[in-house]
C-alpha cells in the first residue's frame, strides 16, 4: 500500500469563538514525515489549533491543506488523522484490544486485518500481555501506549498529539519522549506534537513552532530558535534556565559592534547588523550557559552572589546587581554572599530593539 | 457492617444510640410489611380473630364421630370442666352445647365466658393457589410485566437520547428546551389526565396496553437525571470516537449508553417502580377487565359490600416481589452511580 503524503500546510487560519478572536493568520507548512513541535505557555491556542488541523473545531478563515488537498470542510474522521489525547481518552469500559479494534471496526475492516494490526501495535509498543485488561488497570505509561497503539493501528498520514506526556511522571516522560522519537524514526510518519514543555521541544522536534496568544512567534528547527531567536520571547521561551535580560540604552554604535549602557553596570559591547541611534532603549540577553566566569577582555561585571543551586554535573549561581542566573559546569564554591567576577563574550550577547524583536546580527 | 463500632471494638453510647435509632427505622419500614406477608397467608377466619395475631392461626378443629362436620376445639378455663378440651357443637346465646371428643355421646353444657379457642399455626397457602386457579391472575400479572417491562425499555432508550443531545451537543435553543422539559415537573398528572385521555382515545389507544405505555415513557425526570450524569463523561471520549470513524449514533450507542449505566440502572429501577405501581392512568385508560394491570385487579378484589381480604393480601404480597427483586439487583449500581459521581 503506497502511503498517501502526510505533508500539511496552513494559510492564513484564524479562529474566532463568538467575538473573540484566538488564532491569528496562522501560517505555515510541514513537510511529510517531519516531526513538528507546537510550543507555547499555556493559553497561546496551540491545542486549539491542533484541533483545528484534526477537525474537531471548526476554521473561521484561511486554509488547512492536508497531501495538498483542501480539508476545512472535510469531517475529522475523513481526514486520515489520529490524535492522542492528553487525557488518552481510553473508553474505559473497553479492553485493550477493543479500544485498538473500535477504529477499524467502524471502518468496516474485516475481523482477521483487524486482529494483526493490532498485534503489529501491541508488539511495538510492548502491550501484548495487557490486550484483554481494561485501561483502570493500568499504569499511566502503559494507558500511554495505548492510546498512541490506538492510532497506530489505523496508519494515519499524520499522528497529532496534545500534551501527551504531561499527565506522567518526570521518570516516565524522559523514556516516552525517546520512545515517541523510535517511533517516529520508524514509522516515519509526520507527526504533530503540542506541548508547554520546551525541553521537549527541543529534544523531539525537526521543527518548532512558538506560539503566543494565538500568533505564530517563530518557525524553525531547535537549534535555529536557540541560536537566533527572532525575538526576546523567543530567546526567553527556549532554553533552560532562561535567557537573563537586561534593559538599557544604546550609548554608541560603531558598524558591527553597539554599546550599550546598562544602568548601574556600565557598558556592554554587543555586535548588531545595522546601527542604531544613541540614546535608543533596548534590551540585551544572554544565555545562563554562556557566561563566563573571571573576567577577560571587556564586558565584565561583577555580582553578588544571591544563591548556588548544585546539580553535581553542574551548577547554577543565581547573582544580585546584576539580577541573572549563570550556569557553571561542573560544581563550583561560590557562596552566598560573595563577590562573583564574570564575563559575557561578545558574540553571545544578544540585542532586542523596544518592540522586543532581535537586532540581527549581520 | 453490623459489628462496626466507633470505639476500639467497644460499644460506646453513640453506637447503642445510632443501632437503637436504626433498628426503630427498620421496624418502622419493614414492620408493615412483615405483618402484610403473614396476613397474607390467614384465612379468612383468622384475618378477623380479635384481638389479632402476628402468626397466621386458625381454631384448631377436630373430626368428631356423629358429626358430619369437624368441630371447633375449646379449652375450657373455669366451672366442673376446667382443665378439659372440648369440642363445640352449637352456641345458643351466653351457652354453648359441647362434646368430649373422646367421648361424643354426651352433651356438655358451657357458659361462652368460660372456654377458651384452641389455636394452632395454620398457613394458609390456598390464598395463593386460588388466586392463580380462580382468577384471571396470570392475566393481570402478564399485563403489567408486559407493560413494565416495555416502558421502562423504551423510557430509558427515549431518555438517554434527549439526555444525550442535551448534555453532549451545543446547539441553539438548547438551554430552553431543557427548562421546558423540567417545566412540565411542575404541572401535577392529575391536571393533564382528561386531555391525555382525549389524545389516547383519539388515537385509538384505550383498552389497550399501548395506551400505559406511550404517555408514560418521556419524562423529566429521566431525561434530568441521565442528562446530569452525561455531563460527567469527558468529552474527550466522544472526540475520540469521532476520531474512530464512529457515527453519532455509534457514539451514542457503543461508548455513552455502556458509560451511563449506573445513573441508567437507577432510573430503570425508577421506571419499573412507577409502572408497576401506577394506578390512576390505567384506570383511565383500560375499561375492559382482561386489560387490567395488578394494581387494578387489586382494586376490583375490593367490592363494594364485601372485600376478600385474604385474596386481596396475597396479591399485594405478589405484586411487591417483581420490583423487590429488581431492586435487589440494581441496587449495587445505585451506589457505584452515587460513588462514582461523587469521585469526579
Amino acid at each position: 500500500m503506497g502511503r498517501i503524503s502526510g505533508s500539511l500546510a496552513l494559510e492564513g487560519v484564524v479562529k474566532r469563538f463568538d467575538r473573540t478572536q484566538v488564532i491569528y493568520d496562522v501560517s505555515f507548512d510541514v513537510a511529510d514525515g517531519e516531526f513538528v513541535v507546537f510550543v507555547g505557555p499555556s493559553g497561546c491556542g496551540k491545542s486549539t489549533l491542533l484541533r483545528m488541523i484534526c477537525g474537531l473545531e471548526t476554521v473561521s478563515g484561511g486554509e488547512i491543506r492536508i497531501g495538498g488537498e483542501r480539508v476545512n470542510d472535510l469531517p475529522a474522521a475523513r481526514r486520515g488523522l489520529a490524535l492522542v489525547f492528553q487525557s488518552y481518552a481510553l473508553y474505559p469500559h473497553m479492553t485493550v484490544y477493543q479500544n485498538m479494534a473500535f477504529g477499524l471496526e467502524n471502518l468496516g475492516m474485516p475481523k482477521a486485518e483487524i486482529a494483526s494490526r493490532v498485534a503489529e501495535a501491541a508488539r511495538m509498543l510492548r502491550l501484548g500481555d495487557y490486550l484483554q485488561r481494561k485501561p483502570t488497570a493500568l499504569s499511566g505509561g502503559q494507558r500511554q501506549r495505548v492510546a498512541i497503539g490506538r492510532a497506530i493501528v489505523r496508519e494515519p498520514r499524520i499522528f497529532l498529539f496534545d500534551e501527551p506526556l504531561s499527565n506522567l511522571d518526570a521518570e516516565l516522560r524522559v523514556g516516552m519522549r525517546t520512545e515517541l522519537a523510535d517511533l517516529h524514526r520508524r514509522l516515519g510518519t509526520t507527526m504533530i506534537y503540542v506541548t508547554h514543555d520546551q525541553v521537549e521541544a527541543m529534544t523531539m522536534a525537526d521543527k518548532i513552532v512558538v506560539l503566543r496568544a494565538g500568533r505564530v512567534e517563530q518557525v524553525g528547527p531547535p537549534l535555529e530558535l536557540y541560536n537566533h531567536p527572532r525575538n526576546r520571547f523567543v530567546a526567553g521561551f527556549i532554553g533552560s534556565p532562561q535567557m537573563n535580560f537586561l534593559d538599557g540604552t544604546v550609548a554608541a554604535s560603531d558598524g558591527p559592534t553597539l554599546a550599550v549602557d546598562i544602568p548601574g553596570l556600565g557598558l556592554l559591547r554587543t555586535r548588531a547588523g545595522r546601527s542604531v541611534a544613541p540614546g535608543t532603549a533596548v534590551s540585551i540577553g544572554i544565555r545562563p550557559e554562556h557566561i563566563r566566569t573571571g573576567h577577560e577582555g571587556d564586558n565584565n561585571l561583577t555580582g553578588a552572589v544571591a544563591g548556588v543551586e548544585q546539580l553535581g554535573g553542574l551548577s547554577y549561581v543565581r547573582l544580585n546587581d546584576p539580577g541573572i542566573t549563570i550556569q557553571i559546569p561542573g560544581q563550583t564554591r561560590l557562596a552566598h554572599g560573595e563577590a562573583a567576577p564574570i564575563h559575557f563574550p561578545i558574540d553571545a550577547v544578544h540585542v532586542f530593539d523596544a518592540d522586543g524583536l532581535t537586532l540581527p546580527v549581520a | 457492617m453490623l459489628t462496626a463500632t466507633r470505639g476500639r471494638g467497644r460499644m460506646d453510647w453513640t453506637d447503642w444510640a445510632s443501632y437503637l435509632y436504626l433498628g426503630l427505622g427498620t421496624l418502622l419500614m419493614l414492620g408493615p410489611v412483615v405483618w402484610l406477608g403473614l396476613s397474607s397467608l390467614k384465612s379468612p377466619s383468622g384475618l378477623i380473630e380479635f384481638p389479632p395475631t402476628l402468626l397466621p392461626q386458625e381454631q384448631a378443629r377436630v373430626a368428631v364421630p356423629n358429626y358430619p362436620n369437624p368441630l371447633p376445639l375449646y379449652r375450657i378455663t373455669q366451672g366442673d370442666h376446667a382443665g378439659q378440651t372440648l369440642a363445640e357443637v352449637r352456641k345458643i346465646g351466653l351457652q354453648a352445647t359441647m362434646v368430649d371428643p373422646a367421648a361424643p355421646d354426651a352433651l356438655i353444657r358451657v357458659p361462652i365466658d368460660d372456654r377458651a379457642k384452641v389455636m394452632h399455626l395454620h398457613a394458609a397457602w390456598d390464598n395463593y393457589t386460588d388466586l392463580l386457579q380462580k382468577f384471571a391472575f396470570g392475566r393481570y400479572l402478564w399485563n403489567s410485566v408486559f407493560i413494565t417491562t416495555v416502558a421502562a425499555i423504551i423510557t430509558l432508550l427515549l431518555n438517554s437520547m434527549a439526555a444525550f443531545a442535551l448534555s453532549k451537543y451545543r446547539f441553539a435553543g438548547r438551554e430552553p428546551v431543557f427548562l421546558m422539559m423540567l417545566a412540565t415537573l411542575m404541572i401535577p398528572p392529575t391536571i393533564i389526565l382528561v386531555p391525555n385521555y382525549l389524545i389516547a382515545a383519539v388515537l385509538g389507544l384505550t383498552d389497550n396496553p399501548w395506551g400505559v405505555i406511550w404517555p408514560a415513557v418521556a419524562t423529566p425526570t429521566g431525561v434530568f437525571l441521565l442528562r446530569q450524569y452525561m455531563l460527567t463523561l469527558p468529552d474527550d471520549l466522544l472526540e475520540a470516537a469521532r476520531m474512530d470513524n464512529a457515527s453519532e449514533w455509534r457514539i451514542y450507542w457503543r461508548i455513552v449508553l455502556p458509560l451511563s449505566k449506573p445513573a441508567l440502572a437507577v432510573l430503570a429501577i425508577f421506571s419499573v417502580m412507577w409502572r408497576w405501581n401506577e394506578f390512576l392512568w390505567p384506570m383511565v385508560v383500560l375499561g375492559r377487565n382482561e386489560t387490567f394491570t395488578l394494581p387494578l385487579a387489586l382494586n376490583s378484589f375490593q367490592g363494594e359490600l364485601t372485600t376478600q381480604w385474604n385474596y386481596l393480601l396475597a396479591m399485594t404480597v405478589v405484586t411487591l416481589i417483581p420490583v423487590t427483586v429488581i431492586f435487589a439487583f440494581l441496587q449495587r449500581h445505585i451506589t457505584q452511580g452515587i460513588a462514582s459521581a461523587g469521585v469526579k
